[in-house]
């Protein structure tokens, strides 16, 4: 992976080192005991991914997806504390079913027997299971094989890599949207989920044409999609990454079946479902773990949340719980083993235009953060609060935030929409976006090697002042724990109780002798 | 008296002059292709009364549309007599007059439950209305001294949404509705308003909002009140001391 702008982008603030480690020092300190918690943990979801990563597909004739009758049916007879790999697998070793999918058609119809298996016969289970798995593993490594060999078949793009949304419900109208973006300049698209999703406790199966404000995230429309894409990359010469949301109740199933079919990119956030979508947290910091390894052995950048903060908060007075939940992301990323290289730590242009000194203000924050994290591919998110519905006025602030973008080294950009909020896009509001982004990119696409905010000036100041009011945070969060933090309505100003939300009935204590083949694979980091 | 029967003003009185943008499904390659597009787009400016019309930009977007944007003049006349607006029923009240106001009607807390409903994940618009931060500069109603506010979130089932404004003893219930495909927010609401059943005693105040709504749909959706697109969380606690006054003088009757 390429990152020009972190090279360039380094050392124009006079922050001080000390500070910087001092940060990551008690954000290390806020996220170890989470770490520990998801080690001793696992999720409905989490052994849902397992048998997906092992090859387990299809649904019954409703629609529930035959890993969620397995899981179920294994945690109703003998529960999940050591996993549902071991009784699975022993149940097909004993020979009654020819392979997992029997097996949970079986389950389905209330006709599997499951027990906790010892000695030789765990040890064939195990086995058996470490096997299917590492199948699953193959498949995802080759994919990013694959993805490589796209890249420099056709080309990488050139940074900022310019992001658009499409998001019409139905697989077969977001493909050629998609393409018609592609060839219009998008380097990543993005297949908006339908808004109900994230609350959904299953995976739906299948292409599927109708949603709610977006697509249902399904394992056949990842294929669809990036074959799409694999197509009319080949016809631009320019590899288009394929972005989903790894977010919600089955984060860690979404995340397998992103590593299964090449997508590129995952929004995964740390506390996002938590905040904004009112999952419980213990659940989604379990989830995310799995979810980040998975993402990490698959070659895919996340994309973090922050940006959705300052929508609910004040951007200028909450611009450092910004930087307190990317240095969050970034231990718990990289504790999950993603590089720098696959933190795409968010971030938002959100402040009104009518604060004084507002753009210099976005200059301190997006350099601020720039240089926190000089290697990671940072998603720079548009204004939407204060697109009024004045498109024209709209189209300067879209301007200002590519500007702002281009000046800062950003290198993931959210195109913004001058109809924001008026309704989705339309063809021509997309066109128009990527126009203003396209110029800016190509009159001031260089202006970051001649921006030297002046030390001790308005925008080095304030870039110092966010930095010690993250410093102050993390040392409270540090000391309270982040579960109280997060309870006390640190982020996003929502308050989340660790035991309330959605979700949490789906969490498990592993017992001794928990038997995962897909966290042994990915804890080993064996590639 | 001037300006009763008015037209678009671009820079004299009475020039008529609009300006539009749209994209037609017409390709704008070679130069017939263009000549085409440009034409379509004139005939479509003619139908909708632009006369004369002028196309001052025409745009390829791929290889099946054009974007065009179109100024003209239009003869239409406006009557301002015949224009029928929403007129607001209740007063702009400060936050310290609606503390004052529902200390006195009610002698306790006015109780506010919030969330967006269905599947509708967006909470802009409930937290610009209910949280302390408030939106467009006004605080929201957590601010008020006199309202306490239950703010649900998102995705709320109504089944909950009933149980929590019982349980709270709701004077008025606040449900946003950003998400409009396939007509979402109205169906939502009418599912709403079935919920809790016809206005009456123990029946909380229903009001509604989210940007595409038109507030004059209230009656048919039996809610009580919709907010559209730009309300501030003033106008709301104007409206809830408002409709309480109401009920208390129903109430006396």
């Amino acid at each position: 992976m390429t990152q020009p702008q972190a090279a360039e982008a380094g050392g124009k603030l006079t922050i001080d080192p000390a500070v910087v480690a001092q940060a990551r020092l008690l954000a290390s300190q806020a996220g170890q005991p989470i770490v520990e918690m998801a080690r001793s943990h696992t999720t409905v979801s989490v052994e849902r991914a397992v048998l997906r990563l092992a090859g387990l597909s299809g649904s019954d004739g409703d629609g529930m997806p035959l890993v969620n009758h397995l899981v179920d049916a294994v945690r109703a007879q003998v529960g999940l504390e050591h996993g549902v790999a071991l009784p699975a697998f022993d149940a097909i070793a004993a020979g009654r079913h020819a392979d997992l999918a029997a097996l949970a058609a079986a389950a389905a119809a209330g006709q599997a027997a499951f027990r906790l298996p010892s000695g030789a016969d765990a040890d064939a289970a195990r086995a058996a299971a470490s096997q299917a798995l590492a199948a699953g593993f193959a498949r995802i490594d080759a994919n990013r094989l694959v993805r490589q060999e796209m890249i420099a078949r056709t080309s990488e793009p050139r940074k900022p890599w310019m992001y658009l949304i499409v998001a019409t419900g139905d697989i077969y109208e977001d493909i050629p949207q998609a393409q018609a973006a592609a060839r219009e300049g998008a380097d990543v698209v993005a297949v908006i989920r339908s808004t109900g999703q994230s609350l959904l406790d299953y995976v739906p199966e299948g292409a599927t044409r109708e949603g709610f404000a977006g697509t249902y995230a399904t394992q056949e429309n990842f294929r669809l999609m990036r074959a799409a894409l694999d197509d009319v990359s080949r016809e631009l010469g320019r590899y288009v990454r394929l972005t989903n949301y790894a977010s919600g109740l089955c984060m860690p199933e979404i995340a397998s079946l992103a590593g299964l079919e090449r997508l590129d990119m995952m929004l995964n956030d740390s506390m996002y479902g938590i905040i904004f979508r009112d999952i419980n947290p213990r659940r989604t910091l379990i989830d995310q773990r799995f979810s980040r390894q998975v993402h990490a052995r698959a070659g895919i950048i996340i994309n973090t949340g922050e940006d959705n903060y300052l929508t609910t908060a004040d951007p200028v007075d909450a611009a450092h719980t910004v930087i307190v939940s990317q240095l969050l992301n970034e231990f718990f990323g990289k504790e999950a083993g993603l590089a720098d290289e696959q933190l795409g730590l968010g971030h938002a242009f959100e402040i009104g235009p009518e604060v004084p000194d507002q753009f210099l203000l976005e200059l301190a924050h997006a350099q601020l953060v720039r240089e926190l994290f000089p290697r990671a591919p940072l998603k720079y998110m548009p204004p939407t609060k204060h697109m009024t519905g004045n498109i024209f006025g709209g189209y300067l602030l879209d301007a200002f935030f590519n500007l702002a973008a281009v000046m800062t080294g950003q290198e993931i950009l959210l195109i913004g929409m001058m109809t924001e909020g008026i309704h989705t896009p339309f063809l021509s509001d997309r066109d128009l976006a990527l126009e203003n982004a396209h110029y800016v990119r190509s009159a001031a696409g260089r202006l970051a090697e001649s921006f030297r905010p002046e030390p001790g000036g308005f925008i080095d100041r304030r870039a110092g002042q966010v930095l010690a009011e993250s410093v102050d945070l993390l040392r409270r969060i540090a000391g309270d724990g982040l579960l109280n933090a997060i309870a006390d309505g640190t982020f996003g100003i929502t308050r989340r109780p660790a035991d309330g939300g959605r979700g949490l009935d789906g969490v498990i204590v592993k017992a001794d002798g928990y038997f995962n083949p897909a966290g042994d694979i990915l804890d080993g980091g064996a590639r | 008296m001037t300006g009763r029967v008015i037209r678009p003003y671009g820079d004299t009185t009475g020039d008529g002059q609009v300006q539009l943008s749209f994209t037609l499904p017409v390709p704008f390659g070679t130069a017939d292709e263009r000549a085409r597009a440009e034409g379509a787009a004139l005939q479509l400016a003619g139908k909708m009364g632009l006369d004369p019309a002028m196309v001052v930009h025409a745009k390829g977007i791929g290889p099946d549309f054009t974007f065009c944007i179109v100024y003209g003049r239009v003869h239409h006349l406006v009557d301002l007599s015949q224009v029928t607006v929403a007129r607001r029923e209740f007063d702009e009240l400060s936050p310290a007059e609606v503390n004052l106001r529902i200390r006195a009607a009610l002698g306790r807390k006015l109780v506010v439950v919030g969330a967006t409903i269905g599947t509708d994940a967006h909470t802009v618009g409930i937290d610009a209305i209910l949280n302390v931060k408030g939106h467009a500069g006004e605080k929201g109603l957590e601010y008020y001294r006199e309202i306490k506010v239950v703010n649900l979130g998102s995705q709320v089932e109504i089944p909950r949404l009933v149980a929590t404004a019982r349980a709270e003893g709701a004077d008025a219930v606040l449900v946003s509705q950003v998400v409009t495909q396939k007509d979402a927010h109205i169906k939502n609401t009418s599912e709403l308003a079935a919920a809790f059943g016809p206005p009456g005693p123990g029946r909380p105040v229903l009001i509604v909002g989210g940007p595409r709504f038109d507030p004059t749909m209230a009656a048919e959706l039996g809610v009580d009140k919709i907010f559209g697109k730009g309300t501030t969380p003033r106008d709301v606690a104007s409206y809830l001391v408002h409709a309480l006054a109401s009920a208390e003088e129903h109430r006396e009757r």
